[in-house]
């Protein structure tokens, strides 16, 4: 008896009991389509992430005050009760360190702005005018304010594309006057629309002013929280990470046994320790998904046994008229792997139809993944063979005088 | 499990009937079979020392009480079982000793089984049913339905190919099994209570069609049966009691089947209408 006849002896078994067949095929189908639905949207994460980070600037670092570790206790950086970062550290970055081309320190301030009979609660950035450079984000009406508005504390502001919405529906807002803290800015300029970030904030909902106005006028302190610092190349990332470090060590009066009282960060670690979070998310998703396509296994074998069982005789006949065990087993065994495999297609396609609609339906980017779309074939095939091993060497082992005579 | 826990010693043989010795090719041939199954701490002898042989052509009946032995014969004739003891030849090999895929083996390709509850396949059509041993002998596709085909119609149910068992009549699905036990020409036809399911006068038929085939086509046929008339159809009887042979005799005058339906009403019902 050749294997193809087995097949078709399983295949035959199988359509006799359509629904039954369906129905466990159902556990599988399921498991396989979670699983390539979940790499799917776990990959597409990983990549906008990716995307966005590389439209961000690879050369980008952070220059935050605190330390991720002091002396073994952690604290916060940037946050309100360090004060190790200041304006004239920021200013010797740019003038000795020679592979940073551009600094700006950021000062967040919280406040409600006001124009004319509309108010709009928000984040006012206080920067340097070389922001827009560093970050890769152009203004869309208007101007950015210059070095010297930043010299002299101008009162001029630059607003995001949300507030430009709310406050300024219909009319061109360059020019006007909206107050911040009651005190008058004049609006520069609009920057243009970013969207969301990757955690679904909305990135126009911002204003910049420069820095000096906002730590003199709206803060009253000196303090820098966060700086961006942009390397001259991608290449020079890590050099001017370790000077900066080094000139910020002697600046501060660090002994080597103290700890940094700052901290520099790079895209590319930044970038790193995004991928890693989208990788565990991508692996979480994909073993929950896997344990469905575990108990779609569990399934397989429960109605195989219950198929054993219900069909002693048919196997005692077929042993009487001649298949030898080792055709029963293949038998039962196919019809395990063939409920399996048929399964697992029927659920890579609609695995892949789940992960093409997601974007549409959900606005969720997704990558359908190769390898999760193989991995749930050898996945599903395996799955097949386990659970249809033990049923199937059940209906092997039967004696065929006994299977006859069972009712 | 007929099994009989008789200790007497067994009764002395009758003088043999054994009428006119098949001078064809033996087909079965039994030596000194003996069967114990082991029940926990008892020994129970099932066969103590059966002899006999079978030709080519021949049309035996094995008859007996439950309990004497005649469905362990039979089990060891059809190699569902071995015997504990003795030797059996069938078709010129000896398979006493043979292991389970050997005896699948041997089943597929010399005996064919109709039993008293027909077992074929459910949900599956005559055609299928009659082509399932060639399958597991690994005859060709085109072969096997054209076989198959002709078996079916050798029994009288051409133009029942398609349909599953659910849909014929009890003599119907036997004679499926029975266009089954013949399809790949095998030495023997052991038939285990082969009417014990149906009236008399699809018993009669069904008879008939051993006879047929024992006749036109020389099959050797073995019939596992309790009921005496129905024994009468064969050519020769052999009744076990206690796990022996009690008496082997031929039959002087066969009953005739075909003569039989001749005079028999014919009972209009729902498959007779539908036969042919």
């Amino acid at each position: 008896m050749t294997l193809l006849m087995i097949i078709r002896v399983a295949f035959r078994a199988l359509v006799r009991n359509k629904m039954r067949a369906a129905l466990t095929m159902l556990g599988i189908i399921i498991g396989v389509s979670a699983v390539i639905a979940m790499v799917s949207i776990g990959q597409g994460a990983s990549a906008s992430v990716q995307a966005q980070i590389e439209s961000i600037g690879t050369n980008l670092l952070f220059v935050s005050a605190g330390a991720q570790n002091v002396g073994g206790v952690r604290s916060g950086t940037g946050d309100s009760g360090t004060n190790t970062l200041t304006v004239e550290d920021l200013d010797a970055i740019k003038r000795e360190v020679p592979s940073v081309s551009m600094v700006t320190p950021t000062v967040n301030a919280r406040s409600q702005l006001v124009a004319s009979n509309m108010n709009w609660n928000t984040s006012v950035q206080g920067v340097s005018e070389q922001y827009p450079d560093i970050r890769k984000w152009t203004v869309q009406s208007g101007t950015f304010f210059t070095d010297v508005d930043v010299r002299t504390a101008a009162r001029v502001i630059v607003i995001g594309q949300t507030l430009a919405d709310n406050l300024y529906p219909g009319t061109d807002p360059v020019g006007q006057t909206i107050r911040v803290m009651n005190l008058p800015f004049r609006i520069a300029g609009v920057m243009a629309r970013k969207g969301q970030d990757q955690q679904g904030r909305d990135q126009d909902d911002i204003a910049f002013a420069p820095y000096t106005t906002v730590q003199k006028k709206v803060l009253g302190s000196p303090r820098v929280q966060v700086a961006y610092v942009s390397a001259v190349s991608q290449d020079a990332t890590y050099t001017a990470q370790s000077q900066i470090t080094d000139l910020l060590r002697q600046r501060h009066k660090l002994t080597a046994s103290e700890g940094n009282d700052f901290t520099v960060r790079n895209m590319t670690d930044i970038a790193d320790a995004a991928n890693e979070t989208s990788n565990t998310m991508t692996i979480l998703l994909a073993c929950i998904a896997g344990v469905s396509l575990l108990v779609g296994g569990i399934g397989i074998m429960n109605i195989m046994l219950v198929s054993v069982t219900e069909r002693t005789r048919e196997i005692g006949i077929r042993m009487a008229i001649g298949a030898r065990s080792s055709a029963v087993r293949s038998q039962f065994l196919i019809e395990s792997i063939v409920l399996s495999l048929t399964g697992g297609t029927i659920g890579i396609i609609l695995g892949v139809v789940f992960s093409l609609a997601i974007p549409k339906l959900l606005g969720w980017p997704t990558l359908v993944s190769t390898i999760a779309i193989i991995g749930s074939v050898l996945f599903s095939a395996a799955v097949g063979i386990f659970f249809g091993y033990y049923p199937a060497r059940k209906a092997a082992a039967l004696d065929p005088i006994d299977a006859l005579r069972y009712e | 499990m007929s099994t009989s826990l008789i200790l007497e010693p067994p009764q002395a043989p009758q003088a043999m009937l054994t009428a006119e010795l098949p001078e064809a090719r033996p087909v079965i041939q039994l030596d000194h079979i003996h069967k114990t199954y082991t029940m926990g701490d008892v020994e129970v002898h099932a066969l103590r020392g059966v002899t006999c042989t079978i030709g080519e052509g021949e049309f035996v009946a094995i008859m007996g009480a439950s309990g004497s032995g005649k469905s362990t014969t039979m089990n060891i004739i059809g190699c569902l079982d071995r015997p504990t003891k003795g030797t059996y030849i069938l078709d010129g090999e000896d398979v006493s000793e043979m292991s389970k895929d050997e005896r699948a083996d041997i089943r597929c390709q010399k005996i064919g089984f109709v039993f008293q509850g027909f077992n074929l396949l459910s949900r599956t059509s005559a055609l299928e049913n009659v082509e399932l041993p060639m399958l597991y002998l690994g005859v060709d596709a085109a072969q096997r339905h054209q076989r198959a085909m002709e078996a079916l119609a050798a029994v009288g149910l051409a133009g029942r190919e398609q349909n599953h068992p659910n849909q014929l009549s009890g003599g119907q699905q036997q004679r499926v099994a029975v266009a089954r036990s013949l399809v790949n020409h095998p030495a023997l036809i052991l038939a285990d209570e082969p009417t014990g399911n149906l009236d008399s006068r699809t018993s009669v038929e069904v008879m008939e069609i051993f006879q047929r085939l024992n006749r036109e086509m020389g099959i050797t046929l073995v019939l596992v049966t309790h009921e005496p008339d129905i024994a009468e159809y064969a050519k020769r009887v052999i009744v076990f009691k206690d796990g022996k042979i009690k008496s082997d005799r031929s039959i002087e005058k066969q009953r005739n089947a075909a003569e039989e339906l001749k005079n028999m009403p014919i009972i209009e019902d729902d498959d007779e209408e539908e036969d042919e």
